[in-house]
């Protein structure tokens, strides 16, 4: 064999995940590079508002506040040892090589990597409903997002719907913050989550917390109404309700000027795909994801996955995973590290699996959603495509995977290139051909992961090894 | 899920690919009432033929495939009847730019080669130009109007003439990929397609693109095909302000703006996956970023929101293969368009089947010949007007 080439680890990511993968490496006296879209590292849990912004850890994370404050001090700590980049977007990857584009200047530079942790994270799973295009419609994140970062409610008389731990902890931030909670809608059945309370108990801490919020929640008189099925969000020009059918299938109104709404998360996978994982459908995460062996070794030589970009698990897996996924990299390197660690993170997110279990049979998929979902239903907003089109191209061409749906009907053509409609899009197909939902494939992912302005600055000073 | 004993099925003319020039084929077979199996190892139109820049060009072709380009055009004309929806297809020019006065000059001296083809070439220069398209950037010299050529959506038109023909009557197998080939030595092929499918016929057409050489070569005729892979982009929608088509003379960037309001550029390469498919090259993205804007300058606060590739045949002259095998009776080749088949692909599906049926069209196509690799070609003295097509569009 040749020589070993330099470690040259880049982490894209500085959620839980890329963080705890950082701060492995540099107790290891590696300095990675770590690569973040965000303006100030934390991920989407642990999202930190701007420098200048009061609020304090405990108003803004709750129960979660010692975590966040820890992870955050992590990131301060590690400057001097990391090579942090922040408001980077990586938009392309090809041939060892990382397209950046950094948000502030708008300027694009190349990344050299040898070694690279992909902890891209997860953002929210949409299955629209009539009216989400309302002015007043958020996802659950969004709304968390509004609430962390820019300090305010998405409105003043909130309903929050859909399924997922979100839901409830969303709603409990809300009127935490003194936002009024008209109601939690949850597509969940309460049998589901009495169904799946031995495996929660796996995790005894964190099950304990969603038990408080409910607890809260109900003692502090906002309503929660389990099994429903969304019908509408009611408005003109901007929410003023929503409709919704209870188990019985009885519509009941009620009237908000703001939604959110959302369906647990889905996995960012995009630069997975373009570094060429192999993918695999997880049936319990109802998406097509990239493979990983228990350490985050994807089928990339080179390429380790973590945290809930590679299938939700979690911000404590997140951490787990991203300081799991750094070890195997240095072993793979043929560094010494410390394996009793590696073998107890495994048995860590070994264990959790279970407890995930228990969250999907707690919070099920509405899998009936796309039967219900009427023809004229907006599925993806960029190009104002309606469950009615997929369904009469589908009757009209035959299509029946995901990639000729799109190129037939333009779906997931807009500038969100699928993010946001595909889970939604490929339920309608599936329903329409009466395939399992697996059986539909996946949207090819291609550059840039995000749009990107063509008016592109390369910036001078690229790194070694950039191409001309 | 697979039986051990295959489907088998007798036919006229069994057809290998179901991009725009298989399906094509398929379709003018059945309007001449042959019967025809079309074997297609994906779905028909999702390789080159479904996502290709969508220019629909005759201007800047050598001369040698004008005739082909010539009768495709009436074909385009009649799309609607033909193949059931118009595919987003509209003659809104191809404005070819020159940015030197050569380029303008070697825009004339194409227009003149051409006059006998009556393609009404219009050359634009100075002011002229600066009326009559304010959102050119300052770069544009001139340059050559072919005001009947257009543009078309390929993701629509290129199924579409699949589905066409299966409504005509053709049999049309997808995810059935050719695996083995066997010709009996007098009159009969075997087409085998995995265990599923075996189909015999004593004409078989090679319209497989990118992946045609295999069969030319077992059957004795080896081609120096090789693979490209042009790089494409599309910006976000904006307000619609351009309606040709346009290609750079001497190459580099084309671009068209569909209805939608998307720029649809192309240029430079990109490379290739996994065999199958492929990916656009980071300095044809960064080069064509620099170019668009360049070219027009209103682009300059949009984004661009995709990038991609395909996979398309190309042989050293850039010409296309058309011709019966010589070494096997019933044996006919339809392939390696050189990044530029897709206006000409309907036509060529035509001369297939008059190939097929007939044994000759009337359609001009000796210089596709496969007799042209037989010598090593001539050293390249005086260029030809092909130097010009050197993109693909
Ligand atoms: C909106 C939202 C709110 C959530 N709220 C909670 C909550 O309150 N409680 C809870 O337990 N869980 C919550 N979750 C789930 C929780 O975020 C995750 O379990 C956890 O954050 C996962 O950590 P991670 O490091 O894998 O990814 P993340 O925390 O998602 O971090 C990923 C980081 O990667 C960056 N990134 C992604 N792609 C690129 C790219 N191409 N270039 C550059 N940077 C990139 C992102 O900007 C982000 O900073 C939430 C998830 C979302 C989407
Ligand atoms: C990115 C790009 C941009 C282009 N832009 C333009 C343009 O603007 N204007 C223009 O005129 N032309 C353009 N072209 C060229 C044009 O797309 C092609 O010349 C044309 O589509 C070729 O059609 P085809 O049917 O020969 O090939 P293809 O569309 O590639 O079809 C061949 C088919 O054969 C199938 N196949 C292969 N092997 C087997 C097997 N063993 N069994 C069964 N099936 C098999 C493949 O799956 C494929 O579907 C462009 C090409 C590309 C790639």
């Amino acid at each position: 064999m040749t020589t070993k080439p330099a470690l040259q680890p880049v982490i894209v990511g500085a959620g839980p995940a890329g963080i705890r993968a950082a701060q492995t490496l540099a107790a290891h006296g590696v300095r990675p590079v770590l690569i973040d879209e965000a303006a100030r590292g934390g991920g989407q849990i642990y999202r930190r508002p701007p420098a200048h912004f009061k609020r304090t850890p405990a108003t803004l994370y709750g129960t979660e506040a010692a975590r966040a404050t820890a992870l955050h001090g992590t990131l301060d700590g590690l400057h001097a040892q990391i090579d942090y980049q922040p408001d980077s977007l990586v938009w392309n990857a090809q041939g060892g090589l990382l397209d950046v584009l950094h948000g502030p200047t708008q300027t694009t530079r190349t990344v050299p990597y040898g070694q690279l942790i992909v902890a891209s994270g997860a953002t929210d799973r949409v299955l629209p409903v009539p009216g989400w295009t309302l002015p007043g419609v958020y996802t659950l994140g969004g709304a968390q997002v509004a609430l962390k970062f820019q300090g305010c409610a998405i409105g003043s008389r909130v309903v929050l719907m859909g399924t997922g731990p979100l839901l409830y902890l969303v709603a409990y931030q809300y009127a935490k913050a003194g936002a009024m909670v008209a109601a939690v809608l949850d597509t969940a059945r309460f049998a589901d989550q009495l169904a799946a309370v031995p495996a929660m108990l796996t995790q005894p801490a964190v099950f304990a917390k969603g038990v408080y919020y409910v607890g809260w929640l109900r003692a502090h008189g906002v309503p929660i109404h389990s099994g429903i099925r969304p019908v509408r969000v009611l408005g003109d020009g901007r929410v003023a309700g929503v409709v919704w059918a209870d188990g019985a299938g009885r519509e009941h109104t009620l009237s908000c000027d703001a939604v959110g709404f959302g369906y647990a998360l889905r996995s960012e996978t995009q630069l997975a795909d373009l570094l060429g994982c192999r993918f695999a459908w997880a049936p319990m995460h109802r998406a097509h994801l990239p493979e990983r062996d228990a350490a985050g070794r994807s089928s990339v030589r080179g390429v380790y996955l973590a945290g809930d970009g590679a299938g939700i698990l979690g911000a404590d897996a997140a951490e787990w995973a991203g300081e799991l996924a750094a070890l195997a990299l240095l072993q793979d390197h043929g560094t010494a590290v410390d394996a009793a660690r590696m073998q107890a993170l495994q048995g860590q997110l070994h264990r959790l699996m279970r407890f995930r279990q228990g969250l999907e049979r707690a919070f099920p998929f509405p899998t009936d959603w796309a039967a219900h979902a009427p023809d004229a239903l907006v599925v993806c907003r960029c190009e104002n495509i309606t469950a009615g089109d997929l369904r009469a191209c589908v009757r009209e061409t035959g299509a029946d995977e995901m990639n000729r749906l799109k190129a037939l009907t333009r779906v997931g053509m807009g500038r969100c290139q699928g993010r946001s409609c595909g889970v939604a899009a490929a339920e309608i197909l599936a329903q329409a051909t009466g395939q399992p939902v697996e059986r539909v494939g996946r949207l090819r992912g291609q550059a840039p992961i995000k749009p990107v302005p063509i008016h592109l600055q390369a910036r001078q000073a690229t790194d070694a090894g950039a191409s001309a | 899920m697979s039986s051990s004993t295959p489907r088998t099925i007798k036919t006229d003319v069994a057809i290998v690919g179901g991009g725009i020039v298989g399906a094509s084929a398929a379709l003018a077979l059945r309007r001449q009432g042959v019967d025809v199996v079309l074997l297609e190892r994906d779905l028909c139109g999702s390789r080159s033929s479904g996502v290709n820049y969508g220019g629909v060009r005759r201007q800047g072709r050598p001369l040698s495939q004008l005739p082909l380009a010539q009768r495709a055009h009436e074909i385009w004309a009649r799309l609607p009847a033909l193949i059931g929806t118009d595919g987003e297809y509209q003659r809104t020019g191809h404005f070819k730019i020159a940015r030197s006065e050569a380029d303008m000059a070697a825009l004339e001296h194409y227009a003149h080669l051409s006059r006998d083809f009556d393609l009404g070439i219009e050359l634009i220069s100075g002011e002229r130009l600066r009326a009559q398209c304010p959102w050119l950037g300052g770069k544009a010299v001139g340059g050559s109007l072919c005001v009947d050529d257009g543009q078309a959506n390929p993701r629509l038109v290129s199924p579409a003439f699949a589905l066409a023909a299966q409504r005509a009557g053709a049999q049309i197998f997808e995810r059935s990929p050719l695996t083995r080939i066997e010709h009996d030595g007098r009159q009969l092929f075997t087409l085998h397609s995995g265990t599923a499918l075996e189909v015999s016929a004593p004409v078989v057409l090679n319209c497989a693109g990118a992946w045609a050489g295999a069969m030319a070569e077992q059957f004795g005729e080896p081609v120096p095909l090789r693979s490209g892979h042009p790089a494409m982009m599309v910006t976000e929608p904006l307000p619609y302000f351009m309606q040709w088509s346009l290609g750079v003379e001497g190459g580099g960037i084309y671009c068209r703006q569909v209805a939608r309001g998307n720029l649809v550029l192309g240029g430079g390469s990109g490379f290739w996956l996994d065999g199958d498919r492929a990916r656009s090259e980071r300095s044809a993205i960064a080069s064509l970023t620099v170019q668009a804007v360049e070219l027009l300058p209103a682009l300059k606060h949009a984004h661009f929101i995709r990038t991609w590739s395909g996979t398309e045949g190309y042989l050293p002259d850039r010409q296309p293969v058309l011709c019966k095998s010589r070494t096997t009776p019933g044996l006919i080749h339809g392939f390696g368009f050189a990044g530029a088949g897709f206006q000409i692909g309907p036509a060529v599906g035509e001369v297939l089947a008059e190939l097929a049926r007939d044994g000759h069209t009337s359609t001009p196509i000796d210089a596709f010949s496969l007799a042209r690799f037989d010598t090593p070609p001539a050293p390249a003295a005086g260029a030809t007007p092909t130097t010009t097509t050197a993109q693909a569009h």
